[in-house]
Order: C-alpha cells, then structure tokens, then sequence
C-alpha cells in the first residue's frame, strides 16, 4: 500500500506499523512514531493497523537548544 | 543551586546541543561550561540514520536532559512532540515551545497555556519558554507548571535582557517559583546580571556553540553565572543618581 513516511511517499507491503518500521529499515533504530499526526507508542506499533495514505512520522534524538 | 520539580540540578547553566561545528567540540564545551542540564529535540529520522550516535553522544555527558518541542506552532503539534519526545529521553520534563510569530519567535500566550495545562495532567513536567508578561506567567502556574522560563531576548539573536524592568517585576512577583531565563543571550555579562536578578538559571545554544572559540566561551559563562550568583546573595548596594565619594572628606588637607 501507498503511504506517506516524513514528508515522502513510499510502498510497504506490511500491515502493521511494527512491520512497516522494519521493512522501511527501522527495526533497530532509536525512534518515536506517529501516525495521521497521532503519537503512537512503541508497545502499540504491533497492534497498529495501517490504512492507504496514512502519514507517518518517524523521529528521533537531535540536537536542539 | 536550582531545584526543578524536585530535582536538584548541578549548576545554573542548561546548555544547548545544536549548532556546533562539531561533536567533539561539544563534548568539550559542556565540559568547561560544567552544565547542568542538556537540552535535545527530536527530528525526522531517514532509515539507518544517526539518530542513535548522537543519543550516546548526549547520555555520555551524563546529565539530565531536557528535550524540547522547538518549532511548533500549535498546541497539537507541541503535545505530540511531547509524547513522542518523553519515549524517546524517558523523561518526564518537557520544554515547551509553542511559536507564535516566524520572525520573532515570540511565544504564542494562548497555544502556551492550553498546551501547559494538557501536558500537566498528563504527568509531564513542563518548563515553558514563555515571556516576561506576569498575567500570562500566573496562567502558566494556575495551568500546573512549577518552572518559569522567560525569554531575555528572541531566541537566537545575543541581545540579551531586553526588558530588565518586566524581568524584574517577574521576578518579584512570584519570588518562590524557580526561574530560567531562556534565550536571546549573546554575553557571559547577560548571564551574570541575569543572576544579579535572581533568577536560578539560564538556558543558551547560540551564545557558545556560534563563539569562535566555543569551550571557552562555555567557561566564560559558567564563571559569570557564579559572579552572579554570589553578587545577589551579597545583597548588592542601592544605586543613585548623584556621586557619593567613597573616600572620606574628614581630615581633607587644604591646600589653597
């Protein structure tokens, strides 16, 4: 399915965000999720359908004063 | 020195981590400053990205960190980054920018407030970069906050204390909350007579990690923080208008 990741399109074929995050090359990464501008915590990402043109945002630790 | 929600921090000074020219000089910066407090953000993250180098960069410093929610323009924007921000450091504090103006960036008072008073009751500790306004600073504490953090200048531009009057007003008006002034300083001066004020503690970026020289600028202001802090519990003398000699008339020679 089409979906939106930080701003860009991209094609997954997993269905839920646990396994979106790990086909898009996230799976060990050190990052904070949301989708459709929804934080979504780590421990619901298993649980997390997603749907056709979802947003997801994908961050982690930067700088920042 | 500062205690925050508890917590009591090692010294006044809450460093920034961006924009220096490089990991290592900000390794050293932090060290020569003595800071007590990192401040950190979150941002998009590209697959396989170095996210996690600089997260072990920070937690090696070993301080408290204190992630912000810099560029958002909205109270949704601000809580959610909250969120996100709080899995991602584990903490529980927060501080909260809510923009209002691009060129200013000035606080937005409203989106402050409203998102002050969510993050609150959901746990968070928020410290509020906020201005000098009284009225929007006892909202902020009715909203739960227990941290004030006035703006001296707008964020980035070394002017520092724009309005010593409303600072100082601040200050007085609510003399049991801790206080930070959080932004626009350029000089270990601004520091030091931000102290003189009384406030707890400041919180920069620019100032050093932009010095040419940027770990001595860190000592700069961790010496100037000191010099202010022991000046405004030295009880400073009153100043005037006319000249009064400090040397004593009595026993003057007349010579003409």
């Amino acid at each position: 399915m089409k979906i939106t990741v930080n701003g860009a399109p991209a094609e997954i074929t997993g269905a839920t965000l646990a396994e979106a995050l790990a086909e898009l090359g996230y799976a060990q990464a050190r990052v904070a999720t949301a989708v459709n501008e929804q934080f979504v915590p780590g421990a619901a990402r298993g649980g997390l359908a997603l749907s056709e043109g979802d947003r997801l945002e994908i961050l982690a630790p930067r700088q920042g004063g | 020195m500062p205690i925050f929600y508890g917590t009591e921090i090692a010294s006044p000074l809450m460093l920034g981590t961006a924009q220096y020219p490089s990991p290592a000089v900000l390794a050293e910066a932090f060290r020569r400053s003595g800071a007590g407090v990192a401040t950190v953000s979150i941002r998009r993250e590209a697959a396989g990205g170095d996210g996690g180098a600089f997260w072990e960069m920070i937690e090696g410093l070993g301080l408290p960190v204190l992630p912000n929610t810099a560029g958002c323009h909205s109270v949704r924007e601000a809580v959610t980054t909250a969120h996100m921000a709080r899995e991602l450091f584990g903490t529980d504090w927060i501080k909260l920018e809510v923009i209002g103006h691009e060129d200013t960036l000035q606080p937005d008072p409203f989106g402050l407030v409203e998102a002050a008073r969510i993050l609150s009751d959901e746990g968070f500790k928020v410290f509020p970069y906020t201005t000098e306004d009284g009225v929007l600073a006892g909202r902020l504490l009715e909203a739960g906050c227990e941290v004030l953090m006035p703006w001296g200048a707008p964020i980035g531009t070394g002017l520092g204390l724009n309005n010593v009057y409303g600072l100082r007003t601040l200050r007085a008006q609510f003399p049991g909350v801790p206080m930070v002034i959080d932004a626009g300083l350029g000089l270990p001066s601004h520091a030091a007579q931000a102290m003189e004020l009384g406030f707890d503690a400041v919180l920069l970026n620019t100032a050093v990690a932009k010095a040419g020289d940027p770990a001595a600028m860190a000592e700069g202001f961790a010496r100037a923080l000191e010099a202010g802090r022991l000046a405004h519990g030295a009880d400073p003398m009153e100043a005037r208008d006319m000249a009064a000699p400090s040397t004593p008339l009595l026993g003057l020679a007349v010579l003409e």
